[in-house]
């Protein structure tokens, strides 16, 4: 069994209300953090390593330490809960049924950075979810752990939620912040960035659910305690949702100690695949990375293990690797279709650009409309060419990088997969009724001729 | 409020919130600094939805704009730029059915086409008789519990053909009891 820092008290009964919370050692974070200075605060978490669990993998303390602080303007910290990425459901688990570590995180954090007013921006379709977080609020005020002069301290603090209302830009952090401003999810431009000028021009930090509550145990056991869990830059623990053609989907926290093929075929987390099926292909972080073929997926390129570590997924950069990504898992097996797969992720960007810059704008469109046709046996040869080239005009020409988390998925399915498309524009009417299946891509096994 | 009353207050055109809602709205606005209610907007927009028949029309932004003290452009900017904002009437009872990859991969085309058969009705449609209406929506952080769908404040996921014959059953009843 690995460590487990975030859900070591999830089986606990009622572990979701205040008392049983408390009881089990809850708050003691903000307790130990109130009796250190704020930039003491901020130096445990430079030393633990933690690395934003959002998507991009950023230095917290970094980032803290970038916050800008000119007198006599408020500062902001906002927690991005709008987990809009397809495969990810990891920050709901959290909230749902441990909603006070993200609370207590969030106060230990908003001392550290002098927040007295602090957002919690939740995806709207998480509605029960408010629910539970403001309940959670509630019960820290009546206990004395938010409100005014906290403790004796001298610092105030409330936790506010704010429901959005369907937008996965919202999940990009100024896109976020304009619609906490009541606007239309439209991404700014940066510079200036959010430590600078962030919600209502002042400076505000925007960190995710799963970082804010990965504070609790590094301010609690200390950051080197924290930074000597894990390999490398990779230190702490990481939540992992894991969904697909898996025995187990669900939610895991892993020290990041594992390798792939263990975290998809131990018993203790995915299970293995249904039915004696085999591996295909997997996104390990989040539909925005790239997807591997099982042969990549378990070992780099260079022949080595692959690991469940930020630079073990990216080993190979994005020609034979992948990311950590948001810790979304998605598993496909035999069975599943490449070319299927990547028309819903395209339509899913298409339907979620902002429609602010014109490279992603029309060519997500573009990438739906040519995928369309593939899939449906109306596909030609130079469309894959064409796929390829309208995927690279996006890809670092836009003004947010959703433009980016488009492209790639596309591009790394032409790349891996490349032959499977053929198999689908030449064989219009097969394709219609069955998959292209395994070939080449199997771990250990023969290759499949495809028809 | 009783379903009925509430449909009669809606064709006299009583676009307004009860003095319950309004101590709602408040709460809401409070939340912000003074002088920033418009970040009230998107909140205030999800209880007018609820509470004005399930969708939002031109009279009710009108309405959300002049409780906020905004310019009805403010609020239609917003309204027609987030998903689960309704922008034309839709059923009772909104079967919003997840149809990104990992659903997929479980199984959520064969759901849409049974749910969608079942009710005689298209992804965008509602039923003659105004109790259903399908939408087709992009991931709701449910993919390990695929296929899924949104059902008003909560999720139903795990979904089979007999769990959907199940829900469709029970909105029947619900529907007929407290007509
Ligand atoms: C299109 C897009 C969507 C994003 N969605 C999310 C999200 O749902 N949740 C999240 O925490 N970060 C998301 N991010 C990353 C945020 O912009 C930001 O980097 C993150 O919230 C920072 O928190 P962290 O440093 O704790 O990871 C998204 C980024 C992009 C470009
Ligand atoms: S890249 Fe796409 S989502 Fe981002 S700002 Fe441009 S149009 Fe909007
Ligand atoms: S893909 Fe359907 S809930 Fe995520």
């Amino acid at each position: 069994m690995g460590v487990k820092l975030l859900l070591d008290k999830a089986h606990i009964p009622g572990i979701r209300q205040y008392d049983v919370y408390r009881r089990e050692g809850g708050y003691a974070a903000v307790e130990k953090a109130f009796k250190m200075s704020q930039v003491d605060v901020v130096e445990e978490v430079k030393k633990s390593g933690l690395r934003g669990r959002g998507g991009a993998g950023f230095p917290t303390g970094m980032k803290w330490s970038f916050l800008a602080k000119p007198e006599g303007v408020p500062r902001y910290l906002v927690c991005n809960a709008d987990e809009s990425e397809p495969g990810t459901f990891k920050d709901r688990y959290l909230m749902e049924f441990i909603p006070h570590i993200l609370i207590e995180g969030l106060i230990v954090s908003s001392y550290a950075l002098g927040s007295n007013r602090t957002y919690i921006y939740i995806r709207g379709e998480y509605a029960w979810i408010v629910d539970i977080l403001e309940q959670a609020i509630n019960e820290a005020n009546a206990n004395g752990w938010l409100g005014k002069n906290i403790l004796g301290t001298g610092f105030d603090c409330q936790i506010y939620v704010q429901r959005g209302a369907g937008a996965y830009i919202c999940g990009e952090e100024t896109a976020l912040l304009e619609s906490l401003e009541g606007k239309r999810g439209n991404p700014r431009i940066k510079p200036p960035f959010p430590a600078v000028k962030g919600l209502w021009d002042c400076p505000t930090v925007v960190n995710n659910v799963e970082t804010l509550a990965a504070i609790v145990p590094i301010i609690n056991n200390g950051g080197d305690a924290y930074s000597k869990i894990g390999i490398g830059k990779s230190t702490g623990t990481k939540l992992i949702s894991a969904c697909g053609n898996i025995n187990k989907p669900g939610v895991y926290e892993i020290d990041m100690t594992i390798s792939v093929e263990e975290f998809i075929y131990s018993d203790e987390y995915c299970g293995g695949i249904p039915n004696g099926k085999k591996l295909k292909a997997c996104i390990p972080g989040g539909s925005s990375v790239p997807i591997l073929p099982a042969n990549l997926l378990l070992k780099t390129a260079k022949g080595e293990t692959r690991m469940m570590t930020y630079e073990s997924l990216s080993d190979g950069g994005f020609a034979t690797g992948s990311m950590m990504g948001s810790g979304g898992f998605i598993v496909l097996d035999e069975d599943q279709c490449v070319v299927r797969n990547t028309y819903t992720l395209a339509r899913f960007y298409r339907h979620e650009s902002c429609g602010q810059c014109s490279p992603c704008r029309e060519g997500t469109g573009w990438m739906e409309k040519i995928l369309h046709n593939i899939e449906h046996g109306k596909g030609k040869m130079s469309d894959i060419d064409l796929l390829w080239d309208i995927q690279r005009k996006i890809e670092g020409n836009t003004i947010c990088p959703l433009g980016d988390a488009a492209a790639w998925p596309v591009a790394a399915a032409i790349r891996h997969f490349r032959d499977e498309f053929e198999w689908h524009v030449k064989n219009p009417q097969e394709s219609q009724i069955r998959n292209f299946g395994l070939a080449h891509y199997a771990d250990e096994r023969p290759a499949v001729t495809p028809v | 409020m009783s379903d009925c009353f509430k449909s009669l207050r809606l064709e006299l055109g009583f676009m307004t919130f009860t003095e319950e809602k309004l101590v709602e709205v408040k709460r809401l606005v409070s939340a912000y600094p003074d002088g920033k209610q418009k970040s009230a907007l998107i909140p205030v927009l999800h209880l007018a939805q609820q509470e004005f028949g399930g969708w939002l029309s031109a009279e009710t932004m009108d309405y959300v704009a002049s409780l906020l003290q905004l310019d009805p452009i403010e609020v239609y900017e917003v309204a027609t730029f987030y998903s689960m904002y309704n922008l034309k009437p839709v059923g009772r009872y909104l079967f919003e059915v997840c149809q990104t990859g990992p659903c997929m991969l479980r199984g959520s085309d064969d759901i849409i086409k049974y749910i969608g058969d079942k009710l005689g009705i298209k992804p965008g449609e509602t039923t003659a008789d105004g109790l259903f209406s399908l939408k087709t929506v992009e991931c709701l952080g449910a993919c390990g519990y695929a296929p899924m769908m949104q059902l008003g404040k909560h999720y139903r996921e795990h979904l089979t053909k007999e769990k959907v014959d199940a829900i469709v059953d029970e909105c029947r009843k619900n529907a007929s009891s407290n007509n």
